[in-house]
């Protein structure tokens, strides 16, 4: 079971604690979507990357030439 | 010097690592409020957000972020996002940086922060972002908590809450 640390600021203790059923069924809800956000993002960025290894090489041609 | 800038608690992750850190009972003497985050998770990602909870609610947040990945530049408005910690696919011991600031935190206008992220890590692909973000909400802030968007936090992972004052 999935816990969470708390810590309470007026007396300094921490605490820990499992998450309740309204917090695991949010903590799913924000794997999947963030799932879908991240892999979305790295391949653009790999895309990205991509090009500019593509363009840095054109301009490598460019110059032996 | 003015004390101005006061540690109040700290989370440590341990070794059975967490699904979340958080601070309850925040005081209302401070101004603003700073939250440094050092974190690492446990799925196989490189990196990934972690994610704001204020009072209990995950609701009326919204963002604008600016991030680069060592290659190129970009932007979003994922919502709720307050920090950045690595994961599995990350060099072995390092963790992910984050400074949240949270100005006016105890007053009646809705909460916005400000946030920098960096993901400290070797990989080829490493992030550093800039997080504008907002919870339009006006009650005080009392409690947050932080959680990745995937996985666990695992062991010290650490995350600690300033008070900052205007006057003495």
């Amino acid at each position: 079971m999935p816990t969470k640390l708390i810590v309470d600021c007026s007396t300094g203790v921490t605490t820990e604690v499992e998450l309740t059923a309204e917090e695991i069924a949010q903590r799913e809800a924000d794997a999947a979507a963030f799932a879908e956000i991240k892999a979305a993002e790295d391949a653009a960025a790999q895309a990205s990357a991509a090009v500019a290894v593509t363009l840095a090489q054109v301009v490598d041609s460019l110059v032996v030439q | 010097m003015a004390l101005t800038y006061q540690a109040i608690a700290t989370v440590t992750v341990g070794s059975g690592g967490a699904a979340s850190m958080a601070f309850s009972s925040i005081p209302a003497t401070y101004t603003d409020l700073l939250i440094k985050i050092s974190a690492r998770h446990t799925t196989s990602e490189t990196s990934n957000d972690i994610l704001a909870t204020f009072n209990g609610s995950t609701s009326s947040f919204t963002a604008r972020r600016l991030y680069g990945d060592g290659s190129s530049a970009a932007s979003d408005t994922n919502a709720r996002t307050i920090g950045l910690t690595v994961g599995a696919s990350a060099t072995a011991s390092t963790f992910g940086n984050s400074e949240v600031y949270i100005p006016n935190y105890a007053g009646s206008n809705n909460k916005s922060y400000s946030a920098d992220q960096l993901g400290e890590t070797n990989a080829t692909l490493a992030y550093a972002i800039l997080n504008a973000g907002l919870r339009s909400d006006t009650s005080a802030i009392t409690s947050i908590s932080l959680a990745p968007a995937s996985g666990n936090f695992v062991q010290y992972s650490t995350a600690t809450l300033y008070g900052i004052k205007n006057t003495v």
